[in-house]
Protein backbone atom coordinates (compact mmCIF):
# COMPACT_ATOMS: atom_id res chain seq x y z
CA UNK A 1 0.00 0.00 0.00
CA UNK A 2 2.43 2.45 1.01
CA UNK A 3 4.98 1.83 -1.78
CA UNK A 4 2.03 2.12 -4.45
CA UNK A 5 0.83 5.56 -2.88
CA UNK A 6 4.45 6.32 -3.04
CA UNK A 7 4.52 5.32 -7.13
CA UNK A 8 1.15 7.26 -7.36
CA UNK A 9 2.59 10.39 -5.79
CA UNK A 10 5.66 10.06 -8.06
CA UNK A 11 3.81 9.63 -10.79
CA UNK A 12 2.16 12.99 -10.25
CA UNK A 13 5.12 14.55 -9.52
CA UNK A 14 7.31 13.06 -12.48
CA UNK A 15 5.73 15.97 -15.02
CA UNK A 16 6.77 19.08 -12.41
CA UNK A 17 10.12 17.07 -12.01
CA UNK A 18 10.75 16.68 -15.41
CA UNK A 19 10.04 20.33 -16.01
CA UNK A 20 11.91 21.84 -13.53
CA UNK A 21 15.14 22.65 -15.35
CA UNK A 22 13.59 24.42 -18.31
CA UNK A 23 11.19 26.05 -16.22
CA UNK A 24 14.04 27.63 -14.16
CA UNK A 25 16.10 28.32 -16.99
CA UNK A 26 13.23 30.38 -18.88
CA UNK A 27 12.08 32.30 -15.73
CA UNK A 28 15.73 33.36 -14.71
CA UNK A 29 16.66 34.18 -18.48
CA UNK A 30 13.68 34.94 -20.63
CA UNK A 31 10.83 36.05 -18.28
CA UNK A 32 12.80 37.98 -15.51
CA UNK A 33 15.04 39.91 -18.16
CA UNK A 34 11.56 41.20 -19.56
CA UNK A 35 11.09 42.66 -16.22
CA UNK A 36 14.64 44.14 -16.05
CA UNK A 37 14.07 45.75 -19.13
CA UNK A 38 10.49 47.02 -18.31
CA UNK A 39 12.26 48.55 -14.93
CA UNK A 40 14.84 49.68 -17.08
CA UNK A 41 12.77 51.93 -19.16
CA UNK A 42 11.16 53.40 -16.42
CA UNK A 43 14.64 54.42 -14.85
CA UNK A 44 16.03 57.57 -14.73
CA UNK A 45 20.26 57.44 -14.64
CA UNK A 46 23.69 57.41 -17.45
CA UNK A 47 26.13 54.61 -16.81
CA UNK A 48 28.32 56.58 -14.88
CA UNK A 49 26.18 57.83 -11.87
CA UNK A 50 23.86 54.45 -11.89
CA UNK A 51 20.37 54.21 -12.16
CA UNK A 52 17.29 55.14 -10.11
CA UNK A 53 14.02 53.90 -10.67
CA UNK A 54 11.45 56.36 -10.87
CA UNK A 55 8.47 55.12 -11.82
CA UNK A 56 7.58 58.11 -14.46
CA UNK A 57 6.50 57.42 -17.87
CA UNK A 58 7.82 59.98 -18.91
CA UNK A 59 10.70 57.93 -21.77
CA UNK A 60 7.42 56.24 -23.17
CA UNK A 61 5.87 59.69 -24.23
CA UNK A 62 9.33 61.10 -25.28
CA UNK A 63 10.04 57.48 -27.45
CA UNK A 64 6.93 57.80 -29.29
CA UNK A 65 7.79 61.27 -29.62
CA UNK A 66 11.48 61.13 -31.58
CA UNK A 67 10.97 58.08 -32.87
CA UNK A 68 7.33 57.15 -34.62
CA UNK A 69 9.02 56.75 -38.05
CA UNK A 70 10.61 54.49 -37.22
CA UNK A 71 8.25 52.27 -35.70
CA UNK A 72 5.85 52.79 -38.27
CA UNK A 73 8.60 52.40 -40.94
CA UNK A 74 9.65 48.71 -39.74
CA UNK A 75 5.55 47.55 -39.58
CA UNK A 76 5.40 48.39 -42.91
CA UNK A 77 8.63 47.18 -44.49
CA UNK A 78 7.54 44.16 -41.92
CA UNK A 79 4.47 43.90 -43.32
CA UNK A 80 5.39 44.81 -47.30
CA UNK A 81 8.08 41.91 -47.15
CA UNK A 82 6.39 39.16 -45.41
CA UNK A 83 3.38 39.72 -47.72
CA UNK A 84 6.27 39.39 -50.71
CA UNK A 85 7.85 36.50 -49.50
CA UNK A 86 4.26 34.62 -48.98
CA UNK A 87 3.72 35.37 -52.71
CA UNK A 88 6.95 34.34 -53.72
CA UNK A 89 6.71 31.14 -51.63
CA UNK A 90 3.79 29.69 -52.00
CA UNK A 91 4.09 28.58 -55.53
CA UNK A 92 7.41 26.93 -54.70
CA UNK A 93 6.09 25.05 -51.69
CA UNK A 94 2.81 24.28 -53.88
CA UNK A 95 4.92 23.00 -56.67
CA UNK A 96 7.28 21.32 -54.18
CA UNK A 97 4.31 18.97 -52.30
CA UNK A 98 2.30 18.37 -55.09
CA UNK A 99 4.75 17.59 -58.21
CA UNK A 100 7.94 17.50 -56.59
CA UNK A 101 7.74 13.43 -56.83
CA UNK A 102 10.29 11.52 -55.55
CA UNK A 103 12.77 14.13 -54.99
CA UNK A 104 10.87 16.46 -52.96
CA UNK A 105 13.88 16.29 -50.05
CA UNK A 106 16.38 17.03 -52.73
CA UNK A 107 14.27 20.52 -53.95
CA UNK A 108 13.21 21.41 -49.91
CA UNK A 109 17.04 21.27 -49.48
CA UNK A 110 17.70 23.31 -52.36
CA UNK A 111 15.56 25.80 -51.05
CA UNK A 112 17.20 25.19 -47.43
CA UNK A 113 20.69 25.69 -49.10
CA UNK A 114 21.23 29.24 -47.95
CA UNK A 115 20.73 28.15 -44.32
CA UNK A 116 24.50 27.09 -44.55
CA UNK A 117 25.88 30.64 -45.14
CA UNK A 118 25.73 33.10 -41.91
CA UNK A 119 22.88 35.23 -42.49
CA UNK A 120 25.44 38.65 -42.18
CA UNK A 121 27.23 37.36 -44.89
CA UNK A 122 24.03 36.83 -47.07
CA UNK A 123 23.04 39.74 -46.39
CA UNK A 124 26.41 41.21 -47.44
CA UNK A 125 26.51 39.26 -51.06
CA UNK A 126 23.88 41.02 -51.57
CA UNK A 127 25.48 44.88 -50.72
CA UNK A 128 28.37 43.43 -53.53
CA UNK A 129 25.48 42.41 -55.91
CA UNK A 130 23.46 45.81 -55.57
CA UNK A 131 26.56 47.59 -54.96
CA UNK A 132 26.21 51.44 -57.44
CA UNK A 133 29.70 50.01 -59.31
CA UNK A 134 29.12 46.08 -58.57
CA UNK A 135 27.60 42.86 -60.38
CA UNK A 136 24.77 44.32 -61.72
CA UNK A 137 24.34 47.95 -61.62
CA UNK A 138 27.75 48.52 -62.54
CA UNK A 139 27.33 46.07 -65.96
CA UNK A 140 24.00 48.01 -66.60
CA UNK A 141 25.73 51.48 -66.57
CA UNK A 142 28.90 50.15 -68.46
CA UNK A 143 26.57 48.99 -71.47
CA UNK A 144 24.70 52.43 -71.07
CA UNK A 145 21.75 50.50 -70.14
CA UNK A 146 21.55 52.88 -66.88
CA UNK A 147 22.07 56.05 -65.44
CA UNK A 148 25.44 56.80 -64.55
CA UNK A 149 23.48 57.97 -61.20
CA UNK A 150 21.44 54.99 -60.77
CA UNK A 151 21.66 53.52 -57.66
CA UNK A 152 19.41 50.88 -55.29
CA UNK A 153 21.41 50.30 -52.27
CA UNK A 154 20.53 52.41 -49.42
CA UNK A 155 16.77 52.80 -51.05
CA UNK A 156 14.01 51.34 -48.67
CA UNK A 157 13.51 48.70 -51.27
CA UNK A 158 16.92 47.41 -50.78
CA UNK A 159 16.28 47.17 -47.26
CA UNK A 160 12.92 45.07 -47.86
CA UNK A 161 14.56 42.67 -50.38
CA UNK A 162 17.02 41.73 -48.48
CA UNK A 163 14.54 41.09 -45.71
CA UNK A 164 12.45 39.22 -48.62
CA UNK A 165 15.13 37.28 -49.39
CA UNK A 166 15.95 36.38 -45.66
CA UNK A 167 12.72 34.79 -45.13
CA UNK A 168 12.47 32.74 -48.00
CA UNK A 169 13.44 29.72 -46.59
CA UNK A 170 11.49 29.93 -43.13
CA UNK A 171 8.34 30.87 -45.35
CA UNK A 172 8.57 27.71 -47.86
CA UNK A 173 8.91 25.55 -44.69
CA UNK A 174 5.66 25.77 -42.95
CA UNK A 175 3.73 26.58 -46.28
CA UNK A 176 5.25 22.86 -47.44
CA UNK A 177 4.31 21.26 -44.43
CA UNK A 178 0.69 22.43 -44.55
CA UNK A 179 0.36 21.84 -48.28
CA UNK A 180 2.16 18.64 -47.58
CA UNK A 181 -0.45 16.92 -45.10
CA UNK A 182 -3.74 18.02 -47.47
CA UNK A 183 -5.44 15.06 -48.14
CA UNK A 184 -5.11 14.15 -51.67
CA UNK A 185 -8.65 12.67 -51.90
CA UNK A 186 -10.09 15.82 -50.88
CA UNK A 187 -8.28 17.63 -54.21
CA UNK A 188 -9.74 14.71 -56.55
CA UNK A 189 -13.12 14.51 -54.71
CA UNK A 190 -13.33 18.52 -55.96
CA UNK A 191 -12.64 17.92 -59.30
CA UNK A 192 -14.63 14.99 -59.44
CA UNK A 193 -17.30 16.63 -58.56
CA UNK A 194 -16.62 18.99 -61.75
CA UNK A 195 -14.86 21.83 -59.89
CA UNK A 196 -12.44 23.77 -61.91
CA UNK A 197 -8.46 23.40 -61.30
CA UNK A 198 -8.92 27.25 -60.50
CA UNK A 199 -11.75 26.53 -58.17
CA UNK A 200 -9.98 23.76 -56.48
CA UNK A 201 -7.13 25.79 -55.44
CA UNK A 202 -9.45 29.15 -54.32
CA UNK A 203 -11.86 26.84 -52.20
CA UNK A 204 -10.20 23.85 -51.01
CA UNK A 205 -6.15 23.97 -51.21
CA UNK A 206 -5.74 27.22 -50.24
CA UNK A 207 -7.91 27.23 -46.73
CA UNK A 208 -6.97 23.86 -46.34
CA UNK A 209 -3.43 25.86 -46.63
CA UNK A 210 -4.22 28.54 -43.96
CA UNK A 211 -2.37 27.37 -40.86
CA UNK A 212 0.95 26.75 -42.71
CA UNK A 213 0.13 30.48 -44.27
CA UNK A 214 -0.86 32.24 -40.54
CA UNK A 215 2.13 30.31 -39.06
CA UNK A 216 4.86 31.53 -41.44
CA UNK A 217 3.24 35.13 -41.42
CA UNK A 218 3.39 35.43 -38.12
CA UNK A 219 7.06 34.03 -37.51
CA UNK A 220 8.64 35.77 -40.68
CA UNK A 221 6.43 39.22 -39.91
CA UNK A 222 8.03 39.44 -36.21
CA UNK A 223 11.83 38.74 -37.45
CA UNK A 224 11.41 41.03 -40.05
CA UNK A 225 9.80 43.79 -37.58
CA UNK A 226 12.83 43.00 -35.17
CA UNK A 227 15.32 43.30 -37.65
CA UNK A 228 18.20 45.97 -38.43
CA UNK A 229 20.81 43.97 -39.85
CA UNK A 230 19.21 44.50 -43.56
CA UNK A 231 18.75 47.99 -42.98
CA UNK A 232 22.33 49.00 -42.20
CA UNK A 233 24.25 46.93 -44.40
CA UNK A 234 21.52 47.77 -47.65
CA UNK A 235 20.19 50.58 -46.19
CA UNK A 236 20.92 53.96 -44.34
CA UNK A 237 20.33 56.24 -41.58
CA UNK A 238 17.17 56.97 -44.14
CA UNK A 239 15.78 53.32 -44.44
CA UNK A 240 16.58 52.75 -40.26
CA UNK A 241 14.27 50.63 -38.72
CA UNK A 242 13.55 50.45 -34.95
CA UNK A 243 15.90 47.84 -33.83
CA UNK A 244 18.64 50.02 -35.03
CA UNK A 245 17.59 52.83 -33.21
CA UNK A 246 17.54 50.44 -29.75
CA UNK A 247 20.65 49.39 -31.03
CA UNK A 248 21.85 52.81 -31.61
CA UNK A 249 20.57 53.66 -28.38
CA UNK A 250 22.41 50.97 -26.48
CA UNK A 251 25.36 51.15 -27.50
CA UNK A 252 26.23 54.47 -29.12
CA UNK A 253 24.35 57.15 -27.06
CA UNK A 254 24.57 54.70 -23.95
CA UNK A 255 20.78 56.16 -23.59
CA UNK A 256 19.81 52.79 -21.98
CA UNK A 257 16.00 54.02 -20.22
CA UNK A 258 15.62 55.21 -23.76
CA UNK A 259 16.53 51.50 -25.23
CA UNK A 260 14.41 49.69 -23.02
CA UNK A 261 11.85 51.98 -23.25
CA UNK A 262 11.84 51.22 -27.64
CA UNK A 263 12.24 47.59 -27.09
CA UNK A 264 9.56 47.16 -24.55
CA UNK A 265 6.77 49.43 -26.75
CA UNK A 266 8.07 47.02 -29.34
CA UNK A 267 7.72 44.44 -27.40
CA UNK A 268 3.85 45.41 -26.58
CA UNK A 269 3.00 46.10 -30.13
CA UNK A 270 4.19 42.62 -30.85
CA UNK A 271 2.34 41.11 -27.95
CA UNK A 272 -0.99 42.13 -29.05
CA UNK A 273 -0.57 41.37 -32.71
CA UNK A 274 0.50 37.50 -31.50
CA UNK A 275 -2.46 37.72 -29.15
CA UNK A 276 -4.58 38.35 -31.69
CA UNK A 277 -3.37 36.02 -33.91
CA UNK A 278 -2.92 32.98 -31.60
CA UNK A 279 -6.37 33.69 -30.55
CA UNK A 280 -7.67 33.11 -33.75
CA UNK A 281 -5.53 30.53 -34.85
CA UNK A 282 -4.51 29.03 -31.85
CA UNK A 283 -0.58 28.79 -30.19
CA UNK A 284 -0.09 24.66 -30.97
CA UNK A 285 -0.46 25.16 -34.84
CA UNK A 286 1.68 28.20 -34.76
CA UNK A 287 4.39 25.44 -32.77
CA UNK A 288 4.06 23.06 -34.73
CA UNK A 289 4.66 24.80 -38.03
CA UNK A 290 7.38 26.82 -36.24
CA UNK A 291 9.91 23.69 -36.05
CA UNK B 1 -11.27 31.32 -82.88
CA UNK B 2 -13.41 28.59 -84.86
CA UNK B 3 -10.35 26.02 -83.87
CA UNK B 4 -10.71 26.40 -79.81
CA UNK B 5 -14.37 26.01 -80.50
CA UNK B 6 -14.09 22.77 -82.59
CA UNK B 7 -11.34 21.75 -79.95
CA UNK B 8 -13.72 22.25 -77.32
CA UNK B 9 -16.38 20.39 -78.87
CA UNK B 10 -14.47 17.41 -78.96
CA UNK B 11 -13.78 17.08 -75.46
CA UNK B 12 -11.49 17.73 -72.32
CA UNK B 13 -7.91 17.73 -74.36
CA UNK B 14 -7.58 21.79 -74.23
CA UNK B 15 -8.30 21.87 -70.56
CA UNK B 16 -5.23 18.68 -69.75
CA UNK B 17 -3.10 21.01 -71.78
CA UNK B 18 -3.68 23.82 -70.27
CA UNK B 19 -3.18 22.71 -67.18
CA UNK B 20 -0.09 21.01 -67.96
CA UNK B 21 1.03 24.36 -69.29
CA UNK B 22 0.59 25.62 -65.95
CA UNK B 23 2.19 22.52 -64.28
CA UNK B 24 5.76 23.38 -66.12
CA UNK B 25 4.99 26.89 -66.06
CA UNK B 26 4.92 26.08 -61.94
CA UNK B 27 8.39 24.04 -62.37
CA UNK B 28 10.19 27.04 -64.49
CA UNK B 29 9.36 29.31 -62.01
CA UNK B 30 10.05 27.40 -58.79
CA UNK B 31 13.73 27.03 -60.65
CA UNK B 32 14.09 30.81 -61.30
CA UNK B 33 13.35 30.88 -57.24
CA UNK B 34 15.77 28.43 -56.61
CA UNK B 35 18.63 30.20 -58.37
CA UNK B 36 17.68 33.67 -56.97
CA UNK B 37 17.85 31.69 -53.73
CA UNK B 38 21.68 30.39 -55.14
CA UNK B 39 22.56 33.74 -56.13
CA UNK B 40 24.37 35.63 -53.18
CA UNK B 41 25.99 31.97 -52.17
CA UNK B 42 27.24 31.82 -56.08
CA UNK B 43 28.52 35.84 -55.00
CA UNK B 44 30.26 34.69 -51.68
CA UNK B 45 32.08 31.95 -53.51
CA UNK B 46 33.09 33.90 -56.58
CA UNK B 47 34.54 36.37 -54.15
CA UNK B 48 36.55 34.15 -52.48
CA UNK B 49 38.59 34.04 -55.32
CA UNK B 50 38.78 37.43 -56.40
CA UNK B 51 42.07 39.43 -56.54
CA UNK B 52 42.57 41.85 -53.19
CA UNK B 53 45.78 43.28 -53.34
CA UNK B 54 44.78 45.74 -50.54
CA UNK B 55 43.69 43.03 -48.61
CA UNK B 56 40.04 43.85 -48.43
CA UNK B 57 37.62 42.66 -51.07
CA UNK B 58 36.71 45.13 -53.79
CA UNK B 59 33.35 45.25 -55.24
CA UNK B 60 35.21 45.00 -58.77
CA UNK B 61 36.41 41.54 -60.05
CA UNK B 62 40.15 42.20 -60.42
CA UNK B 63 41.27 38.36 -61.29
CA UNK B 64 40.92 34.98 -60.27
CA UNK B 65 43.39 33.73 -57.69
CA UNK B 66 42.98 30.51 -55.19
CA UNK B 67 46.16 32.25 -52.81
CA UNK B 68 43.26 33.18 -50.43
CA UNK B 69 42.63 29.80 -49.57
CA UNK B 70 46.57 29.06 -48.65
CA UNK B 71 46.43 31.83 -46.10
CA UNK B 72 42.32 30.71 -44.67
CA UNK B 73 43.22 31.41 -41.14
CA UNK B 74 45.84 33.75 -41.50
CA UNK B 75 43.91 36.84 -39.95
CA UNK B 76 43.76 35.72 -36.46
CA UNK B 77 41.09 38.10 -35.04
CA UNK B 78 38.71 36.32 -37.73
CA UNK B 79 40.00 32.69 -36.78
CA UNK B 80 38.99 33.69 -32.60
CA UNK B 81 35.60 34.90 -33.46
CA UNK B 82 35.11 31.64 -35.32
CA UNK B 83 36.70 29.70 -32.43
CA UNK B 84 34.48 31.80 -29.91
CA UNK B 85 31.04 30.81 -32.77
CA UNK B 86 31.98 27.33 -32.21
CA UNK B 87 32.51 27.09 -28.48
CA UNK B 88 28.85 28.43 -28.31
CA UNK B 89 27.17 26.71 -30.30
CA UNK B 90 28.40 23.31 -28.87
CA UNK B 91 28.06 24.39 -25.54
CA UNK B 92 24.48 25.68 -26.60
CA UNK B 93 23.97 22.81 -28.14
CA UNK B 94 24.12 20.47 -25.61
CA UNK B 95 22.81 22.72 -22.68
CA UNK B 96 19.46 23.12 -24.27
CA UNK B 97 19.30 19.45 -25.24
CA UNK B 98 19.92 18.67 -21.24
CA UNK B 99 17.65 21.15 -20.16
CA UNK B 100 14.69 20.86 -23.10
CA UNK B 101 14.13 16.82 -23.43
CA UNK B 102 13.08 16.09 -20.02
CA UNK B 103 10.14 19.22 -20.69
CA UNK B 104 9.22 18.12 -24.12
CA UNK B 105 8.75 14.45 -22.63
CA UNK B 106 6.76 16.23 -19.42
CA UNK B 107 4.12 17.98 -22.11
CA UNK B 108 4.05 15.27 -24.66
CA UNK B 109 2.87 12.42 -21.95
CA UNK B 110 1.58 14.02 -18.96
CA UNK B 111 -1.50 16.25 -18.32
CA UNK B 112 -0.78 18.58 -15.70
CA UNK B 113 -1.79 21.71 -14.34
CA UNK B 114 0.88 24.06 -15.69
CA UNK B 115 1.37 22.96 -19.03
CA UNK B 116 -0.80 26.28 -20.54
CA UNK B 117 1.80 28.70 -19.00
CA UNK B 118 4.40 26.57 -19.87
CA UNK B 119 3.13 26.10 -23.63
CA UNK B 120 2.54 29.98 -23.68
CA UNK B 121 6.35 30.75 -22.34
CA UNK B 122 7.86 28.23 -24.92
CA UNK B 123 5.59 30.11 -27.62
CA UNK B 124 6.63 33.70 -26.86
CA UNK B 125 10.29 32.49 -26.68
CA UNK B 126 10.30 31.55 -30.44
CA UNK B 127 8.38 34.60 -31.57
CA UNK B 128 9.66 36.96 -29.36
CA UNK B 129 11.26 39.12 -32.11
CA UNK B 130 15.20 38.97 -31.54
CA UNK B 131 15.96 42.79 -31.17
CA UNK B 132 13.52 42.57 -27.45
CA UNK B 133 15.16 39.35 -26.44
CA UNK B 134 18.76 40.69 -26.43
CA UNK B 135 17.42 43.88 -25.20
CA UNK B 136 15.97 42.21 -22.45
CA UNK B 137 18.78 40.12 -21.59
CA UNK B 138 21.36 43.27 -21.78
CA UNK B 139 18.99 44.93 -19.24
CA UNK B 140 19.02 41.79 -17.16
CA UNK B 141 23.18 41.85 -16.86
CA UNK B 142 23.25 45.54 -16.74
CA UNK B 143 21.00 45.38 -13.65
CA UNK B 144 23.41 42.51 -12.43
CA UNK B 145 26.28 44.00 -13.15
CA UNK B 146 27.13 40.95 -14.91
CA UNK B 147 30.47 41.80 -17.19
CA UNK B 148 29.41 40.51 -21.06
CA UNK B 149 31.39 37.99 -22.77
CA UNK B 150 31.46 34.41 -23.77
CA UNK B 151 29.53 33.19 -21.13
CA UNK B 152 26.69 35.83 -21.36
CA UNK B 153 26.35 34.48 -24.94
CA UNK B 154 26.19 30.99 -23.80
CA UNK B 155 23.59 32.13 -21.62
CA UNK B 156 21.58 34.06 -24.19
CA UNK B 157 21.75 31.73 -27.07
CA UNK B 158 21.03 28.46 -24.48
CA UNK B 159 17.60 30.30 -24.12
CA UNK B 160 16.67 30.82 -27.77
CA UNK B 161 17.74 27.41 -27.99
CA UNK B 162 15.63 25.78 -25.40
CA UNK B 163 11.96 26.16 -26.75
CA UNK B 164 12.90 24.93 -30.31
CA UNK B 165 14.77 21.76 -28.72
CA UNK B 166 11.63 21.32 -26.86
CA UNK B 167 9.29 21.58 -30.08
CA UNK B 168 11.16 19.60 -31.95
CA UNK B 169 11.83 16.59 -29.39
CA UNK B 170 7.93 16.48 -28.21
CA UNK B 171 6.94 16.41 -31.89
CA UNK B 172 8.82 13.02 -31.95
CA UNK B 173 7.60 11.85 -28.81
CA UNK B 174 3.80 12.87 -29.65
CA UNK B 175 4.56 10.53 -32.82
CA UNK B 176 5.54 7.24 -30.41
CA UNK B 177 3.23 4.71 -29.91
CA UNK B 178 2.57 4.64 -25.55
CA UNK B 179 1.99 0.79 -26.09
CA UNK B 180 5.74 -0.14 -26.27
CA UNK B 181 5.94 1.74 -23.00
CA UNK B 182 3.34 -0.29 -21.57
CA UNK B 183 4.80 -3.44 -23.01
CA UNK B 184 8.39 -2.93 -21.55
CA UNK B 185 6.28 -2.08 -18.04
CA UNK B 186 4.48 -5.58 -18.26
CA UNK B 187 7.57 -7.46 -19.07
CA UNK B 188 8.55 -5.87 -15.34
CA UNK B 189 10.57 -3.38 -16.32
CA UNK B 190 11.38 0.03 -14.32
CA UNK B 191 10.12 3.02 -15.31
CA UNK B 192 13.70 4.25 -15.64
CA UNK B 193 14.87 0.77 -17.64
CA UNK B 194 11.96 1.12 -19.69
CA UNK B 195 12.88 4.58 -20.47
CA UNK B 196 16.57 4.62 -21.26
CA UNK B 197 15.67 0.96 -23.06
CA UNK B 198 12.60 1.59 -24.74
CA UNK B 199 11.41 5.38 -25.20
CA UNK B 200 15.54 7.08 -25.44
CA UNK B 201 16.48 5.33 -28.14
CA UNK B 202 13.56 5.49 -30.10
CA UNK B 203 13.33 9.62 -29.70
CA UNK B 204 17.35 9.96 -30.52
CA UNK B 205 16.74 10.75 -33.99
CA UNK B 206 14.55 13.66 -32.51
CA UNK B 207 16.97 14.91 -30.02
CA UNK B 208 20.27 14.48 -32.84
CA UNK B 209 17.76 16.82 -35.16
CA UNK B 210 17.30 19.39 -31.99
CA UNK B 211 19.93 19.64 -30.96
CA UNK B 212 21.24 20.41 -34.68
CA UNK B 213 18.71 22.67 -34.84
CA UNK B 214 19.95 24.16 -31.70
CA UNK B 215 23.54 24.33 -33.09
CA UNK B 216 22.94 25.90 -36.28
CA UNK B 217 20.31 28.51 -34.66
CA UNK B 218 23.44 29.57 -32.66
CA UNK B 219 25.93 30.18 -35.03
CA UNK B 220 23.66 31.96 -37.00
CA UNK B 221 23.01 34.48 -34.39
CA UNK B 222 24.09 37.83 -35.05
CA UNK B 223 21.39 40.13 -33.40
CA UNK B 224 20.86 38.56 -29.98
CA UNK B 225 24.38 38.46 -29.71
CA UNK B 226 25.49 41.60 -30.48
CA UNK B 227 23.56 42.80 -27.39
CA UNK B 228 24.90 40.95 -24.94
CA UNK B 229 28.64 39.76 -26.18
CA UNK B 230 30.43 42.82 -25.01
CA UNK B 231 33.97 42.82 -26.43
CA UNK B 232 33.62 39.15 -27.34
CA UNK B 233 32.99 38.84 -30.99
CA UNK B 234 31.79 36.17 -32.73
CA UNK B 235 32.17 34.93 -36.51
CA UNK B 236 28.68 36.82 -37.43
CA UNK B 237 29.64 39.49 -35.14
CA UNK B 238 32.88 40.39 -36.39
CA UNK B 239 31.71 40.30 -40.53
CA UNK B 240 29.25 42.69 -39.63
CA UNK B 241 31.52 45.34 -38.02
CA UNK B 242 34.32 44.73 -40.53
CA UNK B 243 31.45 45.84 -43.06
CA UNK B 244 32.18 49.70 -42.31
CA UNK B 245 36.15 49.19 -42.52
CA UNK B 246 36.29 46.58 -45.58
CA UNK B 247 36.14 42.95 -45.54
CA UNK B 248 39.28 40.62 -45.65
CA UNK B 249 38.85 38.05 -48.21
CA UNK B 250 39.33 35.48 -45.31
CA UNK B 251 35.47 36.47 -44.65
CA UNK B 252 34.29 35.05 -47.74
CA UNK B 253 37.17 31.57 -47.64
CA UNK B 254 36.15 30.47 -44.13
CA UNK B 255 32.27 30.66 -45.08
CA UNK B 256 32.74 29.19 -48.36
CA UNK B 257 34.47 26.32 -46.62
CA UNK B 258 31.72 26.28 -43.93
CA UNK B 259 29.25 25.98 -46.63
CA UNK B 260 30.82 23.77 -48.48
CA UNK B 261 31.75 20.94 -45.37
CA UNK B 262 27.73 21.81 -44.63
CA UNK B 263 26.50 21.01 -47.24
CA UNK B 264 28.74 17.57 -47.79
CA UNK B 265 27.73 16.16 -44.48
CA UNK B 266 24.34 16.71 -45.02
CA UNK B 267 24.58 14.56 -48.23
CA UNK B 268 26.56 11.98 -46.45
CA UNK B 269 23.91 11.98 -43.53
CA UNK B 270 20.89 12.05 -45.66
CA UNK B 271 22.34 9.21 -48.21
CA UNK B 272 23.38 6.96 -45.42
CA UNK B 273 19.60 7.00 -43.50
CA UNK B 274 18.22 6.31 -47.12
CA UNK B 275 20.51 3.25 -47.07
CA UNK B 276 19.84 1.92 -43.48
CA UNK B 277 16.06 1.23 -43.57
CA UNK B 278 16.93 -1.02 -46.56
CA UNK B 279 19.22 -2.90 -44.88
CA UNK B 280 20.70 -4.16 -47.96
Amino acid sequence: MATRSGRRLGKRAAPYLLSLPSWVYLAVFFVIPLGSMLTLSLAVGNPLVGYTLTGHVAEFKHAIDLYHTQFLRSFYFGALSTLATLVITYPVAYWIAFYGGKHKATYLFLILLPFFVTFVIRTLAWQFILADQGVVLGHLKDWGLLSQRAYILSTRWAVIGGLVYNSLAYYVLPLYVALEKIDRRVVRAASDLYASPSTTFWRVILPLSAPGIFAGFLLVFVTSVGDFVNAEILGGPGSYMIGNVIQQDFFVNQNYPMAAALSSILMFLLMVAIYLYARAFGTESIQEYAA
Amino acid sequence: MSETMAARASGVRPRRSRRSMARRLLAVYTGVVMVYTLVPIAVMIAFSFNRAPSGRVTMKWLGFTADWYAHAFSNADLTGALMHSLEVAFGAMIISVIVGTPLALALARYRYRAKTVTDVIIFADIAAPAVVVGASLLSFFLTLNLPRGLLTILIAHVAFDIAFVVVVIRARVSGLDRALDRAAADLGATPWVAFWKVTFPLILPGIVGAGLLAFALSIDDLIITSFVAGQTLTFPLWVYGAVKTGIPPQVFVLSTLIFVGGVVLAVVNSVMAHRSPGGT
